[in-house]
């Protein structure tokens, strides 16, 4: 794998985008990793969430938006507690998030969702309001 | 006159040794001895009650000689000599057995043989104490003067507090003017101080302290004597300029139609044939560099006959024509002083491995440079007036890389230890890029970033959080050009990939070793080095400032490289150790020296050419040796290589060794 660094990813306008949305400061991460370490739902990424902050500390996007990460999240917020320099993760992921749902790419057609019948109405809407715009 | 009346005292050490040796049984075995008057044992010699009970046990038994069975007597032979002459016996008449590091130690595992061990270890000690000599110290002069070699900030800082403390303090630097490497720097970490406004006072201070003498430009030729009495020979390089008479005012400067690459700013910019290091060198003089002044290589080459001219010819000296107080003379004015000091303080410094040395890395390319070099493009006075430009073609870079560790934990390629400084000043390096270019991306190639300082985390945090910097976790192995850029091909570590990308300038931050020539000097002054030129210490924790040589001390980058902090703190405590010395009237010496038995003594001198501090000296009347006891250091050198055990260490006779050994030796 190889990732070239097109320009100072500091001046990406995406990464830009998801300060922006999260009011984070994505480059005050310093990769202790403390949210991977503590994350319940980890070991179904396939990428951690440390290395989420290393892809936009360099600009990448274009993977965070090709991965399942953000969407594996369940911003339970143990990460955003236990981060040393106060970041929210939770939000990032949530910025990450919006900025493919601003695509308006649905993620879930609510009448291919087999087994509708019988879901609690509640997973349908929080479902929806998560994968769709 | 041997001794009947000896008293043997058995440390514990805690579980230390009693754990292993059985002490009781020790101590009856070696109470049979017909000399032992006293054999007991306690829990801790060292302590006060164990060191009263030596006090005691001599008034109350009247001993003669005493042995201490405990640890090694690099820890305790002082504090048992002191109990010994408290209690009014001579400390000479007082041996050590070391029965810890010797018995109960290395045998934890088999504790009768530890035991046996320790009693032959014991009666060993008994045989050569026998024949020891009751003996008094030496009384040896102390010249109240010290001299302090390179004036970086720890030297400076060690000449100031000795000067202050009234001791006439001599100070000589190799350049042609004091503040080291501190004073090339542009900013200094945490704080972004510039480093010529707070060094600058504390030269002038130098220049015009009454109790300081600078000699700059010069170099320690040679060092004789001892701890208290140094001879020490400085040679003043030749300047070609009387220095009473220059004022500095830089007439000559601006004439001299000469240009080379200025060893000041690193190569990174120019400076005359005739020069002034910079515009607040401390002393503000003039030389002319011999190599590259056309009239002085003219010369030289007349005179070394390589050239013949027909007629008088007049060679360029356009400096001494506009120079009004007439101090350039163009004559070889090099110089020998001699000096005389009681203490040395080494404050010699560091330098960086040259970029030339990381060919993989682009060291040969003209914009990838030393951090060092680095700096005098950011500082407000180098040749760039502090906006970074590329050495190639001058033009301000939109992108610059900084690798860390280069050379640095790199045992293969470099030293295995890490620099120490790199991390801070690189984070610094990379501020001051985004202080003087804001739009410039700058890239920080680490494996670890190393911030142990007073405010050193958070300094980083500021240059991640608030200045742009970009941080990426892993070492760069290449670096090539591509069309007008220099393509850094590195790794994250932390994501698993490989990163790529194309700056306008990279910096290496490059590993720190001794200066070149401490070496030799160490050599001078008989005092430790290791192989990357860093001065030994005499305990890496407990006596930092301190060699093995008596009277001589390290500080700053000497000792191992250094921030600001450490080697001001360096200075001062070396100064400190060097006025605990220079305070006393008469210095004691150990008497346990060599000693010349005249009767035998063929004059040979093998002796003479054995000793390493030149203390023995043959008669050309009575042609025997005669050792000066100030010089001699008890080593033993000489009586090993004695064909008639002539000269012999006191209390340490071939005798008393050999009856040892014999008690050692005997078969169990």
């Amino acid at each position: 794998m190889k990732y070239t660094i097109k320009k100072d990813p500091h001046e990406d306008e995406r990464v830009q985008e998801i300060i922006e949305i999260s009011g984070q400061n994505i480059f005050s991460c310093y990769q202790c990793g403390r949210c991977s370490s503590g994350c319940p739902m980890a070991e179904f990424m396939d990428i951690l969430p440390n290395q989420v902050f290393m892809y936009l500390q360099e600009g990448d996007v274009d993977t965070l938006l090709k991965a399942k990460t953000p969407w594996i999240c369940a911003a339970c917020f143990t990460c955003t507690v236990r981060c040393p320099v106060g970041l929210d993760l939770a939000a990032v992921m949530e910025a990450i998030r919006e900025l493919q749902l601003r695509k308006n790419y649905d993620f879930v057609d609510p009448y291919k969702v087999e087994e509708r019948d019988i879901l609690p109405p509640i997973a349908l809407v929080s479902n929806f309001r998560k994968f769709t715009p | 006159m041997a001794m009947n009346r000896i008293g043997v005292f058995i440390c514990h050490c805690g579980r230390n040794i009693a754990g292993t040796v059985d002490v009781k049984r020790v101590a009856e075995e070696i109470g049979k001895r017909e000399d032992v008057v006293l054999s007991t044992t306690y829990i801790f010699m060292c302590s006060e009650p164990g060191q009263k009970l030596i006090e005691e046990s001599i008034k109350k038994y009247n001993l003669d000689g005493v042995v201490v069975a405990n640890c090694s007597p690099t820890l305790h032979e002082k504090t048992m000599r002191n109990a010994a002459a408290r209690g009014g016996l001579n400390p000479y008449r007082v041996e050590i057995a070391n029965i810890r590091e010797w018995a109960a130690w290395p045998h934890e595992d088999n504790p009768e043989a530890a035991t046996r061990k320790a009693i032959r270890i014991i009666n060993a000690t008994i045989e050569k104490l026998k024949a020891n000599a009751s003996l008094e110290p030496i009384e040896v002069p102390v010249t109240r003067r010290a001299l302090v070699i390179g004036g970086g900030v720890a030297g400076i800082q060690a000449a100031l507090d000795l000067a202050d403390a009234g001791i006439e303090t001599i100070l000589v630097e190799k350049e042609p003017s004091i503040g080291g490497n501190m004073f090339r720097l542009s900013e200094t970490f945490p704080t972004l101080d510039c480093p010529q406004c707070i060094l600058t006072p504390k030269m002038n201070d130098v220049a015009q302290h009454p109790n300081i003498k600078l000699y700059a430009y010069s170099e320690v030729e040679s060092v004789e004597g001892y701890m208290g009495n140094f001879k020490v020979r400085i040679k003043k390089k030749s300047t070609f300029v009387d220095w009473d008479k220059c004022t500095g005012c830089g007439e000559c400067l601006r004439v001299c139609p000469i240009s080379v690459k200025s060893e000041y700013d690193l190569g990174m910019g120019e400076r005359k044939a005739i020069y002034i290091v910079n515009e607040q060198a401390v002393p503000l003089k003039a030389l002319i560099d011999e190599n590259s002044c056309i009239r002085l290589q003219f010369e030289k080459k007349v005179r070394e006959g390589k050239i013949k001219p027909k007629k008088a010819v007049k060679i360029c000296s356009k400096c001494a024509d506009v120079c009004e107080p007439n101090a350039i003379h163009f004559k070889n004015n090099e110089e020998i002083v001699e000096e005389e000091v009681g203490a040395i303080v080494v404050a010699t410094g560091y330098e960086v491995m040259p970029a030339e040395a990381f060919p993989e890395l682009g060291g040969k390319y003209p914009d990838v440079l030393t951090a060092l070099q680095f700096e005098r493009l950011l500082a407000p006075s180098g040749p760039t007036a502090g906006i970074p430009r590329r050495p190639s073609d001058g033009k301000v870079p939109e992108s610059i890389a900084f690798i860390h560790c280069v050379g640095s934990r790199d045992p293969q390629n470099g030293v295995p230890y890490c620099s120490r400084i790199c991390c801070m000043y690189t984070i610094k390096q990379a501020m001051l890029v985004k202080h003087a270019l804001p739009k410039t991306a700058v890239y920080d190639f680490y494996i670890d970033i190393r911030s142990n300082g007073k405010g050193y985390e958070e300094f980083y945090h500021r240059a991640k959080e608030e200045y742009g910097v970009n941080f990426i976790r892993g070492k760069v192995s290449k670096v090539y050009k591509v069309g007008d850029k220099y393509r850094v091909q590195g790794v994250d570590t932390l994501t698993g990939r490989i990163i790529e990308v194309d700056v306008d300038m990279v910096i290496l931050a490059t590993a720190a070793k001794g200066s070149t020539g401490v070496k030799e000097l160490a050599k001078k002054l008989r005092i430790p080095y290791d192989e990357w030129g860093w001065l030994k210490e005499t305990h890496l924790k407990l006596r930092p400032l301190e060699t093995p040589v008596g009277g001589v001390f390290i500080a700053g980058a000497a000792q191992f490289v250094k921030d600001i902090t450490d080697s001001v703190s360096q200075g001062s405590g070396a100064a400190a150790k060097a006025m605990t010395l220079l305070s006393r009237p008469q210095l004691e010496k150990e008497p346990l020296l060599a000693k010349v038995d005249t009767e035998i003594c063929a004059g040979c001198g093998r002796c003479k050419d054995q000793c390493a501090y030149g203390a023995i000296s043959i008669d050309p009347v009575r042609h025997v040796a005669v050792v000066n006891e100030a010089l001699c250091e008890g080593c033993g050198a000489c009586s090993a290589n004695c064909p008639t055990t002539a000269i012999q260490v006191v209390n340490f006779k071939k005798g008393q060794i050999i009856r040892a050994v014999d008690v050692l030796a005997e078969v169990f």
